[in-house]
């Protein structure tokens, strides 16, 4: 990729002509910003038995927690702050239980089988092919998938809040929330932290989408890359437990994950955890984007 | 290089192409070479396609059609050489190019689980030169256009290779298209299909659409085509207008007689050569006569004939002889 192109896509996200052609653009008509096929992306992501499958999966673990804590009643473990007995006095809490234990490993999961399918599976299909005679242009090609990954990302993570909230609701009442500060929520504000749990985590997964999307540019095998995206991630859980490694701990893209319980503080401290967090989720972001763009551009398309 | 594979150029139009005409040039391209690490798949061609034409690409299975087809599409980056479509250079005016392009490559490929309306839905999403307000329409006329309405509903997966064919076809159809570049599309189709894929091609090519048909079958060229260019692993070994390559081929006549060698002696007398006769028959190479003369002379030097023939050795002869080989899978 030339600098040109390097350019021309971080200012528009939809530039460039393909590979090599960096330079003549030609006259082109004026074309909008067409949301036709991010919208056919998304209708191919949401339209699919298999994601329907994992959705229902996701959003169960919150009906699973709620309905558990109700019949089972934990109750207060002395002292220590727990979302799961702190659920009985605040519907909330279920969302955030939810969300804590699916971190953990659902919603990895879900996040990198759509990503790693983003190229490779299309190419395994032999629709890439297809797709690149239209003609899409791959810089497109490649912001329109990276895009819909994203979406998918924060619908996941929100699907799982909103459940949890609703059923949280139903079963155990709103009101205010103890924060881990000690203070008092009201309940307006404990919705509203939820609500930038989900955005800080899904920023932190979208690191996880480009590196699905980058890995998913290097084959044909949308399961291979899949897989090799969790053993990447699995990697960076370990080392993130190693302690002689600590000085590699803030580099990792999943040590900041659990940073999301800055959000329960108050005041909420943006900087700190939350902000690592987040540009840690940029660079990576930023660097696997680009690899796969480097790496898509030029690919010889054989299948 | 290898110029001494690709001697039996003929066309007028093909070496050396002046930018006027390569204008008349729906697919030009100049020593295009892909090379897949050690094996040359496609070996310096020189590709010459006239506006208009159908140009049967023809060549026996991996000889390299449809490694051409992805250089000339982008999808893959030549090892050297270059090309143009429509008479603008390749990739540098893909996005102009190619939507005025339809194509199949290497078969069909969909999503298994849309239906055939979906996907052909897909495509056109995708395609930023297409007028959403049309789409619906577009895509029902493609479908019509290659008789899968009735099975538009349907999901990819339950198609039969013969549907899946069509809807490949259907794709190149939702635009209005300059050039179709089609890769083996009656693969898998029944006699009825192919006969109507045949007709499509022919209805396109009278509309003015250029189309460069790869096959491995004879008896296509024969009968759609108005070019044909010949692959043999790698190489382009011939490339002409039907005419001019069938022009080159010997035709005999054969005289069906009691009377051998009376026929053979009119035969000499029209200029026939490598005369022969048989128990009952004559023949000899015709070259330039007219078979009518022939046959016009026979009946007046009172030759009782029984039948006259001319046999035309059929493209596969003439393709043996272009390559010293049958027309089997080269490696
Ligand atoms: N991706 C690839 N990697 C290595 N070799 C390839 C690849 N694609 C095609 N080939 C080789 O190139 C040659 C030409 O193949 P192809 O263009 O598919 O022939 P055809 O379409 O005429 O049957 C074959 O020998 C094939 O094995
Ligand atoms: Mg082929």
């Amino acid at each position: 990729m030339s600098a040109a192109e390097k350019a021309a896509l971080r200012e528009s996200g939809t530039p460039g002509e393909t590979s090599a052609a960096a330079s003549a653009s030609g006259p082109r008509s004026q074309r909008l910003p067409n949301p036709r096929f991010l919208r056919s992306e998304l209708w191919l992501i949401f339209g699919r038995r298999r994601n329907w499958a994992g959705l229902a999966v996701l959003a169960s673990v919150p009906l699973i927690i709620a309905i558990a804590v109700k019949i089972n009643n934990p109750g207060s473990a002395g002292g220590e702050f727990n979302v799961f007995s702190s659920i009985t006095d605040n519907g909330l809490f279920v969302a955030l239980a939810a969300l804590t234990v699916e971190i953990q490993l659902f919603l990895p999961i879900a996040v990198a089988s759509i990503s790693s399918d983003a190229i490779a599976g299309e190419a395994n299909l032999g629709t890439l092919r297809y797709l690149l005679a239209v003609p899409v242009l791959r810089s497109r090609m490649l912001a329109v998938k990276f895009t819909a990954i994203v979406i998918f990302t924060f619908v996941a993570i929100l699907l799982v809040a909103g459940v949890g909230m609703l059923i949280g609701l139903a079963l155990f009442g709103g009101g205010s929330m103890v924060s881990l500060s000690g203070t008092s929520l009201s309940f307006g504000t404990g919705v509203w932290r939820i609500l930038l749990i989900c955005g800080y985590l899904a920023i932190e997964l979208s690191a996880l989408s480009a590196i699905g999307l980058f890995v998913s540019s290097l084959t044909e095998q949308p399961i291979g890359a899949a897989i090799a995206v969790i053993i990447i991630m699995i990697m960076s859980f370990i080392l993130d437990q190693i302690p002689p490694l600590d000085w590699l701990h803030p580099y990792l893209f999943t040590h900041h994950w659990y940073g999301f319980t800055e959000f329960l503080r108050d005041p909420v401290s943006f900087g700190g955890p939350v902000r690592d967090g987040v540009l840690n989720a940029a660079a990576y972001i930023a660097v696997c984007y680009s690899a796969a763009w480097a790496r898509f551009s030029g690919r010889d398309v054989t299948n | 290089m290898t110029t001494a594979a690709r001697t039996t150029e003929v066309a007028p139009a093909v070496a050396g192409a002046t930018s006027a005409h390569s204008e008349r040039l729906a697919i030009a391209s100049q020593g295009l070479t892909k090379r897949f690490g050690r094996q040359v798949a496609v070996n310096g061609i020189d590709l010459a396609v006239p506006r208009g034409s159908v140009y049967g690409f023809l060549g026996p299975n991996g000889s390299g059609k449809t490694t051409t087809i992805r250089l000339l599409l982008s999808l893959i980056r030549p090892t050297s050489g270059t090309h143009a479509l429509l008479g603008r250079s390749m990739p540098q005016a893909a996005s102009a190019v190619l939507p005025r392009v339809g194509a199949l490559v290497e078969g069909p490929a969909f999503h298994p689980y849309l239906s055939g309306r979906d996907n052909l839905c897909r495509l056109d999403a995708a395609d930023r030169t297409a007028d959403p307000a049309t789409a619906r329409r577009r895509v029902e006329a493609a479908l019509d256009r290659v008789g899968l309405l009735a099975a538009a509903r349907k999901r990819y997966r339950a198609y039969s290779l013969g549907m899946r064919q069509r809807l490949a076809l259907a794709a190149t159809q939702l635009m209005p298209r300059e050039l179709l570049v089609l890769d083996e599309p009656t693969n898998g189709l029944d006699p009825q299909g192919t006969r109507e894929v045949r007709s499509l091609i022919t209805n396109l090519a009278e509309d003015g659409t250029t189309v460069l048909l790869s096959t491995h079958l004879l008896s296509e060229v024969e009968q759609v085509c108005t070019h044909v260019g010949v692959m043999h692993v790698g190489h382009l070994v011939a490339q002409a207008p039907l005419a001019e390559l069938r022009a080159r081929t010997v035709a005999r006549a054969v005289v069906t007689t009691r009377c051998p060698d009376e026929a053979a002696e009119v035969l000499r007398q029209q200029h026939l050569t490598e005369i022969a006769t048989g128990k009952d028959q004559a023949a000899g190479v015709i070259g330039q006569v007219a078979p009518e003369q022939i046959v016009e002379a026979l009946v007046h030097a009172g030759v009782p004939v029984r039948a006259f023939t001319t046999a035309t050795p059929d493209l596969e002869d003439m393709f043996v002889s272009l390559t010293g080989r049958g027309f089997d899978v080269s490696g």
